[in-house]
């Protein structure tokens, strides 16, 4: 076991992934002698050299575009977005191409790679540098789409990701890149995509969440403990397409209240999807209406009142409150 | 003959006037008043010192991560001052002397790099759009805008400005060939400083230059010399002038330098040499204009130290202001995160702006939040 932070473990991952896998190549702006704005491809570079470690042109739709046509042609792209706001310009080839080629060709050709990108506030970063649409990417069939919470699911996902013979979204919450270290094994790891984890156990509510908002929730749980008396359930979805509906319902089923949180806009958010399966399988079940803690339908503000807009603790505790008091 | 040459004019202007040593070329020298040069001078200079102070502001943590101008004064004033009021700018984010030459405040850039949506607010009466983050999107709204004009039967024109890196985008293409097809009144001023982030020119094109992608718009195109504040001015005004009688876009590059990082959170020295940044260092656009304007007879030393204490005078002013403001209730209030989205808001929007504000109420009174500094940008 080595402790070490998410940037790290998902650097440790890249390491592996392309010193195991000479077909893995990773494509991206600054990934290269700089090593990332995040420094997440750290050594990469020196290590695999340019043949590699593609630095390219400045044009996200051409990362994803050529990086389909690799894909088809036999490679393992590992794309990086700078950050996951400037995504857009590269939507358009996930939606069209990557996320369809499986499907018109029958399964004759498939499109094996990664879009890693840093998405989610709480760094004080400017303008665009802040959005959660994860949502986007759920809503897009034919993609997969991973949220680690902390450095060993990060680094286990990662490989999963790159190994997985359809394309995933890998996206990093950049607020938790350096916020904790974890002890990480020294073998290399998997976890199941599409598999949620119960990270704690509890009977009284089950606290859903995913990524960035793991932390708060995480402390909102303790709070209710401490301050409340709950036993409180925490549930990691870690991928939220295709979503682990089975975790969700059987701890809901045990609880029956829930609280599910995300730091993305409400409208058609995950926890909208969320909700709708407790509703589809267990509603005679619950205790109390699911409550939702996400960022409000509006752009994320500018970094001097963003973190009114991020589910903090708070927030996650008084919607507990209203659905254990309900 | 089933085979042949197609003749294109494939040639490629390149303009210099003034050189790095301070020497002018008289015969392309532009007619401009001393009043004009002195006002030319003044907006590189607030530009430069406001760039400076801003600097020091986010490394004492009272400003957020931003992208400095220093360097490209000459390519944003020159360009700028080739426009009229009633003429439309559309910036992309280190056009600092331009903006500010164009009716910006000082305290607009630092409550935006401060986090305050109110820093993009336009001032009234100006017609520019805000700064654009998003890499060469604004291009496209340019040409929108000169297309209006040509509905409109108006004869204004639009200058617009990207980078290096955005010249690689889709974006970018798709801007100057709309332009070109619907020939709209638009200049494009590429700001070749040779660096997207850490990315160096000869991995963003195998051309020779930017200015000879207007080629395959069928636009004339030129280089000019980024660092020479009378050849961006030369340029731009003929382009200008050509957009204004119907001549349609045109591409303007001019090659310049970054003085600084990409942002303040980046390390240069990880993709640049020390001696190339000397070299560059010393082709900057303030000294040689000021020598320039020394040897007219329109500044000496103790003019210029009256200039630069007025400069200094009136960014500390607008740091008191900016400081005032933040404090102030009405910036303070994160519910206007609501009342800015739609001209109506929305029933659910309401709802969320209602339980939003009562939480706030909540909140904010028994202790004011602290906004966190979390992981993340490499500052460490």
């Amino acid at each position: 076991m080595t402790e070490m932070n998410m940037a790290k473990a998902i650097n440790l991952a890249l390491h592996e992934a392309m010193a195991r896998d000479d077909r893995v190549i990773m494509l991206g702006v600054d990934i290269g002698p700089d090593e990332g704005v995040f420094r997440i491809t750290e050594g990469l570079f020196a290590r695999f050299g340019d043949k590699r470690v593609i630095d390219t042109p400045l044009a996200e739709s051409a990362i994803i575009g050529t990086a389909i046509g690799m894909a088809i042609y036999g490679l393992k792209p590992v794309c990086e977005i700078q950050f996951a706001g400037f995504d857009y310009y590269n939507y358009h080839q996930l939606e069209c191409h990557a996320a369809r080629f499986r499907n018109r060709t029958r399964g004759r050709l498939t499109v094996p790679m990664v879009m890693r990108a840093p998405y989610g506030g709480g760094i004080r970063a400017l303008e665009h540098h802040s959005e959660s649409r994860e949502a986007i990417y759920a809503h897009t069939p034919g993609l997969k789409v991973v949220i680690p919470s902390g450095p060993r699911n990060a680094r286990a996902l990662l490989h999963s990701a790159i190994q997985d013979p359809d394309p995933v979204i890998f996206y990093e919450p950049k607020a938790v890149y350096r916020l904790f270290k974890e002890d990480v094994p020294q073998e290399m790891e998997t976890l199941p995509i599409g598999h949620a984890r119960v990270t704690q156990e509890g009977k009284d509510i089950s606290l859903i969440s995913y990524g960035a908002s793991m932390r708060p929730t995480l402390e909102a749980a303790e709070c209710l403990q401490d301050e409340d008396d709950a036993s409180v359930e925490i549930v990691d979805l870690l991928t939220i397409s295709p979503l682990d509906i089975e975790t969700v319902v059987n701890s809901v089923k045990k609880t029956g209240r829930a609280v599910v949180v995300h730091e993305g806009p409400r409208t058609c958010g995950l926890a909208a999807e969320v909700v709708a399966s407790i509703n589809e399988n267990v509603l005679l079940n619950l205790e109390a209406p699911v409550k939702r803690v996400t960022g409000y339908d509006v752009p994320v503000p500018y970094f001097s009142k963003e973190q009114w807009y991020l589910p903090d603790a708070d927030r996650i505790v008084a919607a507990a409150r209203e659905t254990l008091n309900f | 003959m089933p085979r042949k040459f197609i003749e294109l004019s494939e040639k490629i202007e390149y303009l210099s006037i003034l050189d790095e040593n301070a020497k002018v070329d008289e015969a392309l020298e532009p007619k401009l008043s001393g009043e004009q040069l002195k006002t030319i001078y003044r907006y590189m200079l607030l530009a430069r010192r406001t760039d400076e102070r801003l600097l020091l502001m986010q490394r004492q943590g009272r400003l957020g991560t931003f992208p400095q101008s220093s360097g490209h004064e000459a390519v944003s004033m020159g360009a700028a001052f080739a426009i009229t009021a009633d003429d439309w700018q559309v910036p992309a984010y280190r056009e600092l002397p331009g903006m500010l030459y164009r009716g910006w405040s000082i305290d607009h850039f630092m409550l935006y790099w401060n986090g305050f949506e109110e820093g993009a607010r336009v001032p009234d009466n100006v017609k520019d759009l805000p700064i654009c983050v998003p890499i060469a999107t604004q291009l496209l709204h340019a040409v929108g805008i000169g297309m209006g004009m040509n509905i409109r039967g108006e004869k204004n024109v639009v200058l617009t400005f990207f980078g290096d890196g955005a010249s690689s985008e889709g974006d970018c293409h798709e801007a100057l060939n709309f332009a070109s097809v619907f020939s709209a009144p638009v200049v494009f001023v590429c700001l070749n400083n040779q660096y997207a982030i850490s990315v160096p020119l000869s991995r963003q094109m195998h051309s020779e230059t930017i200015a000879q992608r207007a080629v395959g718009y069928a636009m004339p195109g030129i280089r000019v010399d980024g660092n020479d504040v009378l050849a961006v001015y030369v340029a731009t005004k003929e382009a200008v002038e050509r957009a204004r009688s119907g001549g349609g876009p045109t591409l303007v590059e001019g090659l310049t330098y970054r003085l600084t990082p990409h942002t303040t959170a980046d390390d240069p020295k990880r993709y640049r040499s020390d001696e190339e940044y000397q070299l560059w260092l010393s082709r900057e656009p303030l000294k040689r204009f000021r020598r320039y304007l020394e040897k007219k007879g329109l500044l000496n030393d103790k003019d210029h130290e009256r200039l630069e204490a007025e400069l200094d005078s009136e960014i500390k002013q607008a740091m008191e202001r900016t400081e005032a403001q933040i404090k102030a209730e009405d910036l303070k209030n994160p519910t206007s995160m609501f009342d800015h989205l739609y001209k109506d808001i929305p029933p659910t929007l309401q709802n969320q702006r209602d339980e939003f504000a009562r939480y706030w109420e909540s909140r904010h009174k028994a202790s004011d939040k602290q906004n966190p500094q979390k992981s993340g940008a490499r500052t460490d």
